[in-house]
């Protein structure tokens, strides 16, 4: 225990000392609260549309004016010709075009049906897809509105359907972005920063040196662990405090929870982060192995989209992704209020992460060349 | 943990190499090395770059395996009691390898912790360590403000730090100017006094002549082992550096 | 001249010679083509929802039936009494209850009105968005179809997805590829092997060498921008053969767009290698100043006009995002250079600057 801490307090002494090191703690979470939650976004505001209205009538003025009043569209410029609005998505002023016919007014006066086109760029099928959305919403609204108006139905009152959104009532994305960005943080960081120390200590040749001491594999391996631990716990509150800040991110459960979760977490992380660097020579290598896993890792963790969106071989898949429960747990935690007993799965799983990772590095770590 | 001690010889000896092999694929690095080496004595070990030294040296101390062989180092076998060697030995390695981003004192306490010392033990031994090798004044510098010949030193006064009965040095003052190497084997001879026993390597022939015994390597075979003046009469020879140059002809 | 030969020669050799990282440069645009397509996607079906239908009559039966039968929502858990939910949605196992009122038929064939209440975890807030959106287009379809049988729906949406129109993401990811991968090989790891030279004392003994430091420095770049050019032909063939991603327009124009960002990224790879001097520095940069941005500022995962004026602006500054939208446009649109010319000359402008800078600050080194 004793030569652990001695481990511990050299590593203290030698990040205390780099500049660089300092610099990215501090630096890293500020950077990723300000510009990771505003850029990581697939909020749909100020979508441009393109109207061409060869109606110009009463009823095609009042669609254009629903598209308008929606938070999610800006109108451009309208036109009268098709060709100018494919012009226009081809030089991206627009996203969508929206095409209202001749016609169309009339149509809806005598209640036959009458077709609208929308051109909408797809090159972000993502985008085009929550696009196509939200217009199909405007217009099914606009059209029920007119529907109830002019139908038999008049005066009845439909089925009102009243959705209520719990735990974020007002749809604000950066609540839901910036947890999931706090687990990239301390990933990044925890994983990095150990990878990147071992393998320092291999090319610099100061392992060798550890390596003829009587040192057990276990107490390096805690010993390197631990100073980064309490990093990555440290830019963890350090991250939530801002994200309180700067969006006003709730904190509905305990602390406890989110921060016994964490610490096992950040444990599983950095064995993974510390097992690279045992297989790995030089600090571009670790880099590298890092850059790809932790690249899959984050797409697949369901930061952005949900995961039971994904195909059942990606899901599957998410059972060895350890971000994916963290990102789960987070939110979970954070955004409903979620304890222990709603966690358990997640709080085995990444149990038996933190388990092998180390069990792993231990192993793999040589005392010998 | 249990180590049997193993039968030696002489009871002397603390280290006992029989039929050293080591094999890197086709290359053999250490091809057939015998040899002992007694309590309190310097032993060399010389030969050109890559005549095998740093391989040898390396499964001595616990950091490498050998293919086959009976080697024993303070007692213990280098198969599976490498930990119980580790904690008898101390070793410099060919390239500085401490931090460079601590001061000498937090890298001889960091030393002194892993070696299980106590905060009193290692504080003592770094004064008396730092005191003896003229380090005192440099005590809290980082060691990336001092010249190399200095490192050095520091680098064996971590090696002495928990007073180990063997000493392993690679190459100690390769690059070092002429006067601090002077001084360097001087600190050398006060520990083998003290008892210590000195393992070096070196390509500078000139220092063969400072040790008890040396032994010559070529292309990872041991070619002449014996005290450098029994060498200098066998080969009829000035110095050590004839000798080599008559052996390696 | 053989000299310099020999030295691109012994770097070719260390680049090689390292199995894991070339396995990884050609990993990482592989995992990222299979990935992106089936992973970032808002495609919703069988999504998990609680139905609470408190009446239980002829007519809830059939929303209820007909709410499944739409392949968005799949119901997992019964539903008996009102305090499972919250449970239920903090454990995370439904994302959307959908709550049927008492008498809900009567109400509605009488009253001609009736209540549904849909709560949403907005935790997810894209999610909870669409599913209520619809939850509530198939209520009122149902409505219409129940209370108005053979009405027509008004105003029938006619789609057309330009560019892509299956959607197919790879149309988006490809380019995107490119630009991450010609960055990584061309900007990081040229920075970061110059950067290792200085670290590990190498570089002084080059420098005492008989080459000239220019030749040095293109002695080092040469084989990641072999490597660059490379792997740009791959992930475009593979995208064509594979994905299918057109190459609508000039090939001449695309290998010039290609070759001018690598050069760029090899100007920016050099700039950094001259301000770091270790590997740990020159990577951060690198990480935060070029591959961050390259991902999250340049419009190829997410759209732009959606962030922050602030970073909007400074999107701006990024060559990525004008390497990307001139590329998309020549391969997805197949338009000339009449459309691209803006982006071309902003980016060979940030060419000419970063080789400028670089070179001045590597001569400053020189001297000091």
């Amino acid at each position: 225990m004793k030569t652990i801490l001695y481990i511990v307090q050299k590593e203290f002494l030698q990040i205390a000392r780099d500049k660089f090191l300092r610099a990215a703690i501090i630096m890293v979470p500020i950077v990723q609260m300000l510009v990771l939650v505003y850029a990581a976004t697939f909020e749909m505001k100020n979508i441009k549309i393109h109207f061409v209205d060869q109606d110009h009538s009463q009823a095609s003025g009042e669609l254009i004016h629903k598209f308008s009043a929606s938070p999610f569209f800006v109108a451009v410029d309208p036109s009268e010709d098709v060709w100018t609005g494919e012009e226009n998505l081809k030089e991206d002023r627009a996203d969508v075009v929206c095409v209202i016919p001749s016609g169309f007014s009339e149509a809806i006066g005598t209640g036959n049906s009458t077709g609208i086109q929308l051109l909408i760029n797809a090159i972000n099928g993502t985008k085009a897809e929550l696009s196509y959305v939200y217009c199909q919403a405007v217009i099914g609204d606009f059209s029920n509105r007119i529907l109830a108006e002019k139908s038999m139905m008049a005066g009845m009152g439909g089925i009102e359907t009243r959705p209520r959104h719990w735990y974020n009532p007002e749809l604000n994305y950066k609540i839901f972005m910036a947890p999931g960005i706090l687990v990239i943080l301390v990933t990044i960081i925890g994983w990095m920063l150990t990878g990147m120390n071992l393998v320092k200590e291999k090319e610099r040749g100061t392992l060798e040196q550890l390596n003829v001491t009587p040192i057990h594999k276990y107490q390096f391996i805690a010993g390197k662990l631990i100073p980064f631990l309490l990093i990555g716990l440290f830019d963890l509150t350090f991250g939530l405090g801002l994200a309180r800040l700067l969006f006003n991110v709730p904190v509905e459960g305990s602390l406890v929870v989110l921060f016994t979760f964490a610490t096992i977490y950040l444990v599983a992380i950095l064995g993974i982060g510390l097992f690279i660097s045992t297989i790995s020579n030089t600090q571009q290598q670790v880099m590298f192995v890092s850059f790809f896993f932790v690249m899959i890792f984050v797409l697949m963790s369901g930061l952005f989209t949900p995961v039971d969106n994904m195909p059942e071989w990606g899901q599957k898949i998410n059972i060895i992704n350890p971000m994916a429960y963290f990102i789960r747990v987070i939110r979970m935690v954070l955004l409903k209020g979620s304890g222990f007993a709603d966690i358990q799965r997640e709080l085995i799983a990444i149990s038996i992460f933190a388990v092998s990772t180390n069990a792993l590095a231990i192993w793999r770590y040589r005392k010998t060349v | 943990m249990k180590y049997t001690q193993r039968s030696t010889r002489h009871h002397d000896v603390v280290i006992d190499v029989q039929h050293m092999y080591k094999r890197f694929g086709s290359f053999v690095a250490n091809d057939d090395l015998s040899f002992t080496v007694r309590k309190g004595e310097i032993f060399g070990f010389l030969g050109a770059n890559g005549a095998g030294k740093t391989t040898a040296i390396k499964i001595l101390s616990g950091l490498s395996k050998p293919t086959s062989g009976e080697i024993s180092v303070a007692g213990y076998n280098v198969y599976n009691q490498t930990e119980a060697i580790k904690r008898n030995i101390g070793y410099m390695s060919q390239k500085f390898s401490l931090y460079d981003d601590l001061t000498l004192a937090e890298n001889i306490r960091f030393y002194g912790g892993v070696y299980g010392l106590s905060r009193k033990v290692t504080r003592e031994r770094m004064d008396e360590l730092l005191e003896q090798f003229g380090l005192m004044d440099f005590k809290k510098s980082l060691i990336t403000s001092l010249p190399l010949g200095w490192l050095q030193k520091l680098a064996f006064s971590v090696a002495l730090l928990h007073k180990p009965s063997i000493v392993f040095l690679d190459e100690p003052t390769s690059g070092v100017d002429p006067i601090t190497r002077r001084q360097f084997w001087e600190l050398i001879y006060q520990a083998a006094e003290g008892g210590t026993t000195i393992f070096i390597t070196t390509h500078y022939m000139d220092e063969a002549e400072y040790c008890d015994r040396v032994s010559i390597m070529d292309q990872g075979k041991i070619v002449a082992l014996d005290k450098p003046q029994k060498l200098k009469q066998e080969y009829q020879a000035g110095t050590i550096y004839d000798v080599f140059l008559k052996i390696a002809r | 001249m053989n000299r310099f030969i020999a030295f691109v020669r012994k770097e070719f050799k260390h680049l090689l010679r390292d199995y894991r990282t070339v396995l990884i440069i050609f990993g990482i645009p592989i995992a990222q083509l299979l990935l992106f397509g089936h992973v970032i996607t808002t495609e919703i079906k069988d999504a998990e929802v609680g139905i609470l239908d408190l009446s239980r009559d002829e007519v809830s039966t059939k929303l209820t039936q007909k709410l499944l039968g739409s392949g968005y929502f799949k119901v997992s858990e019964d539903i008996h009494n009102v305090n499972q939910i919250e449970n239920l949605f903090r454990k995370g196992k439904i994302r959307e209850l959908i709550v049927l009122e008492e008498n809900f038929g009567n109400k509605l064939r009488r009253e001609g009105k009736a209540q549904i209440q849909i709560i949403t975890d907005a935790s997810d807030p894209n999610t909870a968005g669409i599913l209520s959106n619809y939850t509530q287009s198939i209520v009122a379809r149902f409505f219409s179809e129940e209370m108005a049988p053979g009405l027509k729906p008004l105003i029938q949406v006619d789609q057309r997805m330009f560019y892509n129109e299956e959607l197919r993401s790879a149309n988006m990811f490809v380019p995107g590829t490119i630009a991450l991968i010609l960055m990584l090989i061309s900007a990081l790891m040229t920075s970061i092997s110059i950067a290792r030279e200085k670290e590990l004392g190498t570089m002084e003994i080059l420098l005492v060498s008989p080459l000239r430091p220019l030749q040095i420095i293109m002695g080092k770049v040469v084989p990641y921008l072999v490597l660059s050019v490379i792997m740009a032909v791959v992930i475009i063939g593979v995208g064509f053969f594979i994905f299918h991603v057109p190459i609508r327009g000039s090939l001449i124009l695309l290998f010039g767009l290609l070759t001018l960002f690598i050069l760029l990224a090899l100007a920016l790879g050099i700039l950094i290698s001259t301000v770091a001097k270790t590997q740990q520095v020159a990577m951060l940069i690198s990480l935060v100043g070029l591959m961050l941005p390259t991902m999250l500022l340049s419009g190829f995962i997410f759209p732009i006009e959606n962030m922050p004026k602030a970073l909007q602006y400074l999107s701006i500054a990024m060559p990525p995002r004008w390497f990307l939208a001139a590329l998309k446009d020549i391969m997805l649109k197949g338009v000339g250079l009449a459309y691209v010319w803006d982006e071309i000359l902003i980016l060979t402008g940030m060419l000419i600057g970063f080789t400028l800078i670089s070179v001045r600050k590597f001569q400053i080194r020189l001297e000091s």
